[in-house]
């Protein structure tokens, strides 16, 4: 193997995990911006992706929507049911200890686990690309990259651009931003804290089912399960970044999709997840509140 | 909704008899009058029978020993706790059912004795998030930065640099609000309480921790707000230089309940008063 053939698997390597680590990073804000608010751990967020590929797969294979219309549905489906989520499950809880609110996390998070199992079977599910099959290839056709991969990267950035804009200056994104820092306060203020906290949930459940036809897109086998695994990277991907952070859910994302990547490609494939979640360990070790996270002063 | 607003409007007039209002409001209508207010945590009863009327252009002094119920009162008035007994009537609606943000609405913002701005944010969205209720436009409008979006957006900035020229602030507003002195974020909170647009504003111990000099600026600022917005202000304060120095109307709270109201004057020679705060017979000292 010659040094310019390394450097191009190399690259391609990256791409892929830079591909892989945009799911994430999409998931992961969703955990980091509800935990940054409502102060929960939504362990139900993975399984919500899970239903948004469900309701893409059905819109496009069994009702032949095109794809563009398949994910709107998707998100709007997933918007609804991330807001109902929070009215009935968590949002009675608003007052309670948060080990009761991270149990009943948990509890949404098998009901919607096994209700997909009742109405969809356990059966995979072979899930349709929504972006067209085919590849750019580049170097003379050394470096492929599928347009999935690109277009995965690009959703990505334009998520993240958006929200930035939209948390930073808009008057719902500041509201989101003072809830996040004095509730009380906020709510003197005039500011709704329950309708905010609501639209926080719509914009996570909304971006988990951009997340879910991306992810079915890239590995089509579509189970009632199949939110959970990512859900849970997702949410290592938060942590590792520094939960409750737009840009660490970013960075999280995308080291954690390379890492995972890369040590598949050269270490072993079936020591990846072991190496992702060393790799978070260590981390953890030496930046407690993750790569950007604030160090919380108690003040004396 | 609707029964309680027509219920409370036959109340509107006339002041009732133990009203301190002061002679050029006494024929508007009250801004807030509290009947028999009061509040157990438990078996603890933290204020009791709280009465209270407020006019219109009034500067209120709440003042009492550590622990007599001062912020408890202002927590009843914003909603923060639900009283146990009483009527609340802000601007002759009753505020019964009322949560923090529909009183909010209703015409009262306040300020915290420990400060509570929102740290992590500019001076100027600080004072942004006050004006959330005033600046209106739909959510998607944000997202696409449509032309609704920026218009009102210019009109948030406006009116937020013209609140922080009261204070002389706007050469801070793109601070961020945790890195302000001391001094600069109690006035903060009042920018920004001021921003909610309310006809009443509770201060909280505006002037703890500063010097005289700071003190007086703030005496001086406090009659400016009244005098531009006019709007009612309320205050509970230690310091008794800033309490007799503006305030019109001065109740004064001991173990919950109400032991003395009158002007200035009447207070400071109320032996009832001497003795709550010295714990003796002594005269004035």
């Amino acid at each position: 193997m010659d040094f310019s053939s390394l450097l191009l698997g190399l690259l391609d390597n990256l791409i892929r995990g830079l591909s892989l680590g945009s799911v994430y990073a999409i998931i992961a804000l969703g955990y980091t911006m509800v935990y940054g608010i409502a102060k929960m751990l939504n362990f139900a967020h993975g399984d919500v992706i899970m239903v948004g590929a469900y309701v893409c797969f059905f819109a496009i294979s069994t009702y032949g929507l095109p794809p563009v219309i398949g994910i709107l549905l998707s998100m709007v489906v997933c918007t609804a049911l991330g807001i109902v989520i929070e009215r009935l499950a968590y949002k009675p809880l608003r007052q309670a200890p948060s080990l009761a609110v991270l149990i009943t996390a948990i509890g949404v998070s098998y009901f919607l686990q096994n209700a997909a199992q009742l109405l969809w079977t356990s059966s995979p599910k072979v899930f349709p690309s929504v972006v067209p099959k085919g590849n750019l290839t580049l170097f003379d056709g050394q470096l492929s990259i599928s347009y999935l991969t690109i277009v995965t990267i690009v959703v990505c950035v334009i998520i993240m651009l958006v929200l930035t804009f939209f948390t930073n200056s808009t008057k719902m994104g500041k509201a989101m931003r003072a809830c996040s820092e004095d509730k009380g306060a906020a709510q003197l203020m005039g500011i709704d804290v329950n309708a905010t906290i609501s639209i926080t949930f719509a914009i996570g459940s909304a971006l988990a089912a951009v997340a879910g036809v991306l992810l079915c897109s890239a590995y089509p086998s579509l189970t009632p399960t199949t939110g959970s695994m990512p859900g849970i990277k997702a949410f290592t991907a938060a942590v590792f970044g520094g939960i409750g952070s737009i840009p660490g859910a970013l960075l999280g994302g995308l080291l954690l999709g390379i890492i995972e990547i890369f040590a598949g490609s050269y270490i072993s494939t079936q020591l990846s997840n072991a190496i992702v979640f060393g790799v978070l360990i260590i981390v953890l070790l030496v930046k407690p509140a993750g790569l950007l996270g604030k160090k919380i002063r108690e003040k004396v | 909704m609707s029964r309680l607003e027509r219920k409370s409007e036959t109340k509107m007039v006339p002041v009732p008899s133990h009203s301190i209002v002061p002679e050029r409001d006494v024929n508007k209508a009250p801004i807030l009058e509290c009947s028999h207010l009061g509040i157990d945590f438990g078996g603890l009863t933290a204020v009791n029978d709280f009465n209270l009327t407020v006019g219109r252009t009034e500067i209120a002094g709440l003042i009492g020993p550590n622990g007599a119920g001062k912020t408890t009162v202002f927590n009843l008035l914003t909603k923060v706790y639900q009283p146990t007994r009483g009527t609340i009537l802000v601007d002759g609606k009753d505020t019964h059912g009322m949560n923090t943000v529909q009183v909010n609405r209703a015409g009262i913002a306040r300020t915290f004795q420990n400060i509570r701005l929102f740290d992590k944010l500019s001076v100027e969205d600080n004072v942004k998030i006050g004006l959330h209720n005033q600046i209106k436009y739909p959510m998607w409008s944000g997202i696409f930065r449509l032309p609704g979006y920026w218009k009102k957006e210019k009109l948030a900035h406006e009116s937020a640099m013209e609140l922080l020229h009261i204070f002389g602030m706007e050469d801070l507003a793109n601070h961020r609000a945790g890195s302000l002195p001391y001094g600069a974020q109690r006035r903060l909170e009042i920018v920004r309480a001021l921003a909610s647009n309310p006809s009443l504003l509770l201060l909280d111990e505006p002037a703890a921790g500063m010097n005289p000099s700071e003190t007086a600026d703030l005496m001086e600022n406090i009659l400016k707000i009244r005098d531009t917005f006019h709007i009612a202000i309320m205050l509970i304060e230690h310091d008794m230089s800033l309490v007799m120095g503006i305030c019109e109307g001065i109740c004064v709270l001991n173990f919950g309940e109400i032991i003395a109201k009158g002007t200035p004057s009447e207070i400071q020679n109320n032996p009832k008063v001497i003795e709550a705060y010295l714990g003796s017979q002594k005269k004035e000292g």
